[in-house]
C-alpha cells in the first residue's frame, strides 16, 4: 500500500470512535503493538528531542525501502509513534519525503495535544523525514 | 481565624477562570505551583490602570504619570508591609523570581573570590542552580550542594559538616516546587550567620501559603512572583537587607538607575532605583498590591490550614489507589503532591487528566537533581489553591483511577 492509501486506512479506522476515551485506548492498544526497536538502538543517538516523554528511533534500509523501528517510554507516546511507523515504515525514502501529514489532523490527533506534547509529534515526524533524506542521498 | 470551608464558594466566584470548560469537562486547576489564578479584584485593578491612569511613572509632571507613581509606590509598601520588611528601599520590582536571583548572584560576582564557596540545596528549581553555575565559573568559587533524604527532606547534619569560613553564600528555596518541602529557613540563616555568610531565600513558593516575616527571620535575600499569589506574570520582588543592597553593584544599565551621567563617570540613582533600570512593568507591580490586597483580605493563616486539610484529605484518598507512590513525604510541606504509578509514565497519566478538564504538571518540574536522586523521569504534580474543594480532590482521584485502569 502506498502512504497515502496507508493514511486513509488509519482516518478510517479512527471515525469509527465516538469519543476520545475510545481513541485513545485505541492509541494505547497500537502502542503495545508496536515493533520494538532492538535494545542496541535505544542509545541518546536515537532519542527525538522535544518530547517530554523518551522516544528512540532507528531506520534502516532493505533493499529500497526504509523500514523504522521505535519504542518510548510513555504508552500514548507508544501510539503515536506506532500510528506514525504505520504510515512510514517500508515505505521509498522518496515517498516519504513527499508524504503529506495532514492525517494527523483529520484523526484529531494535533487537535488533542498540547503545544508541548504536539511539538514532540512535529519532532517525530520531522526525525522520520530526516531519515528518509539521509536514506535517499545514499540511494542517489 | 476565618474558616475558609465556610466561604469557598463565594471565593470561588472571585475566579473567573475556574467556570470555563476543558474538553466538556468543568475545569479542575490543579497546577497552581506553577502559576495562581487571578480573582476579578486584582483583573479589575489592571483594567482600570489602562482605563484610567496608564502612563509611564517617576519622570513626568502630568498627572497620569504622578498617579501611576503613586500606585506603583503604594504597591511596594503593600509588598514591604506583607513581608515585614524594614524600608519601603528595600523591596526592589523584578519580573519575577528567576531575573531576582540572577540580580543578586550577579552582584556577588564582584564580591566572590577563587577558592569561596556558595551552598545551594539539592531540591532547587533549575533557575536556582544555573546563575550560581555561572558566578562560579566567572569568579572561581566552588558550588556545593546540601543533600536531601528520601523523603525529601535536607539533611541538616550535612548542611552543617559544609560551612566553613570559605562559604560566602547559601541558597536555598523556602518550598521545594517539585516537592512541596518546608525547609528549615531558620536554622538555615542562623547557622550561615555564624560563619559570616549571606543567605538568599527564594519564596516563590511559600509565598502563596506562608507569609515570611524577613526581619524577624533576619535574612539577607528574599524573593517571590506575584503570578503564584494572585497576581499577574511578569513581576516579582527582590528583599535585600539595605546594607547588602549598597554592597552589590547595579544589574542593569539604563533609566531610572542613575543619578547623574557626564561621559566620564555615571553616579548610581539611590536604591530602590539603582536595580530598576528601564520602565518597569507598572500595571503588573500595582496589580501585584491588590493580589497581595486581596490574600490579606482572606487571611494567610486561614488559607495555610484551609489547604493543609487539603492536602491531607488529598494524600488520603490519592494513597488509597493501588501502586501510587508520593515523592515528598516531609513532615512539613505545603499543599503540592508528587506522585507516580508503578508501570505508568507520568506524561500519559497527565494527558490522561487533561482530557477530563483536570490540569496537573507532569515532568521533571525544573528540578531534574531531585528526579535523577528518586531514579524517575518526571512525576504528576497536582498543586492545591485555597479556591479549591475537596469535591476537586475527588474529581482528581477518579480521574487517577481512569488512567490507571487505561494505561496498565
Amino acid at each position: 500500500m502506498t502512504i497515502a492509501e496507508l493514511q486513509e486506512e488509519i482516518v478510517d479506522e479512527f471515525s469509527m470512535f465516538d469519543d476520545w476515551m475510545q481513541r485513545y485506548e485505541y492509541m494505547i492498544e497500537l502502542g503495545k503493538s508496536l515493533p520494538l526497536i532492538q535494545d542496541q538502538y535505544k542509545t541518546e543517538d536515537h532519542i527525538i528531542k522535544g518530547c517530554q516523554s523518551k522516544v528512540w528511533v532507528h531506520a534502516e534500509l532493505d533493499t529500497d525501502k526504509l523500514v523504522f523501528t521505535a519504542d518510548s517510554d510513555a504508552i500514548i507516546t507508544k501510539g503515536i509513534i506506532a500510528i506514525l511507523i504505520r504510515a512510514f515504515s517500508n515505505q521509498k525514502p522518496q515517498d516519504i519525503i513527499d508524504a503529506n501529514t495532514e492525517f494527523i489532523d483529520e484523526i484529531g490527533l494535533k487537535e488533542h495535544l498540547s503545544p508541548t506534547r504536539a511539538n514532540g509529534l512535529v519532532s517525530m515526524i520531522k526525525q522520520l523525514k530526516l531519515y528518509a533524506v539521509a536514506y535517499q542521498t545514499q540511494l542517489n | 481565624m476565618k474558616d475558609l470551608g465556610k466561604d469557598i464558594q463565594k471565593i470561588r466566584k472571585d475566579f473567573p477562570i475556574l467556570q470555563r470548560q476543558v474538553n466538556g469537562q468543568t475545569l479542575v486547576y490543579l497546577d497552581n505551583a506553577a502559576t495562581s489564578q487571578t480573582p476579578q479584584q486584582v483583573i479589575d485593578v489592571i483594567v482600570d490602570y489602562y482605563h484610567g491612569y496608564n502612563a509611564n511613572i517617576h519622570r513626568g509632571v502630568h498627572t497620569l504619570s504622578q498617579e501611576a507613581t503613586d500606585a506603583y509606590e503604594e504597591a511596594r509598601k503593600k509588598i514591604q508591609s506583607h513581608f515585614s520588611i524594614g524600608k519601603p528601599h528595600e523591596v526592589i520590582f523584578t519580573s519575577g523570581t528567576t531575573h531576582s536571583i540572577n540580580m543578586v548572584a550577579n552582584g556577588f560576582a564582584s564580591l566572590l573570590k577563587e577558592g569561596d564557596e556558595i551552598l545551594v540545596s539539592a531540591m532547587e528549581h533549575h533557575s536556582n542552580i544555573v546563575p550560581w553555575q555561572m558566578l562560579c565559573e566567572k569568579t572561581g568559587g566552588t558550588l556545593k550542594v546540601i543533600p536531601m533524604n528520601e523523603n525529601g527532606e535536607l539533611v541538616m547534619e550535612e548542611f552543617h559538616n559544609l560551612l566553613s569560613d570559605k562559604t560566602k553564600l547559601v541558597f536555598c528555596n523556602h518550598v521545594s516546587n517539585a516537592l512541596g518541602t518546608i525547609n528549615p529557613i531558620e536554622e538555615i540563616i542562623d547557622a550561615a550567620h555564624n560563619v559570616g555568610a549571606a543567605v538568599l531565600i527564594d519564596g516563590a513558593q511559600a509565598a502563596p501559603h506562608i507569609k515570611a516575616d524577613v526581619q524577624a527571620l533576619n535574612v539577607d535575600f528574599y524573593t517571590a512572583s506575584a503570578h503564584k499569589m494572585c497576581g499577574p506574570t511578569g513581576v516579582g520582588m527582590l528583599y535585600g537587607k539595605e546594607e547588602w543592597l549598597q554592597k552589590l553593584p547595579p544589574y542593569q544599565g539604563g533609566g531610572e538607575m542613575i543619578a547623574e551621567v557626564t561621559f566620564e563617570k555615571t553616579t548610581y540613582a539611590d536604591l530602590p532605583h539603582k536595580f530598576e533600570a528601564g520602565t518597569p512593568n507598572i500595571c503588573g507591580g500595582i496589580a501585584f498590591g491588590a493580589a497581595l490586597d486581596y490574600l490579606n483580605s482572606i487571611g494567610m493563616e486561614a488559607i495555610a490550614q484551609y489547604e493543609s486539610d487539603l492536602l491531607e484529605y488529598a494524600t488520603e484518598q490519592l494513597l488509597s489507589i493501588e501502586g501510587l507512590r508520593i515523592y515528598g513525604t516531609a513532615e512539613d510541606k505545603t499543599s503540592v503532591i508528587s506522585f507516580n504509578i508503578e508501570g505508568i509514565h507520568p506524561y500519559d497519566i497527565g494527558t490522561i487528566l487533561d482530557k477530563l478538564g483536570i490540569a496537573v504538571r507532569t515532568g521533571h518540574h525544573c528540578a531534574q537533581p531531585i528526579m535523577d536522586f528518586y531514579g524517575i523521569p518526571g512525576t504528576v504534580r497536582a498543586s492545591f489553591s485555597f479556591y479549591n474543594t475537596k469535591e476537586e480532590v475527588d474529581v482528581l482521584v477518579a480521574g487517577v483511577k481512569r488512567a490507571r485502569n487505561m494505561l496498565l
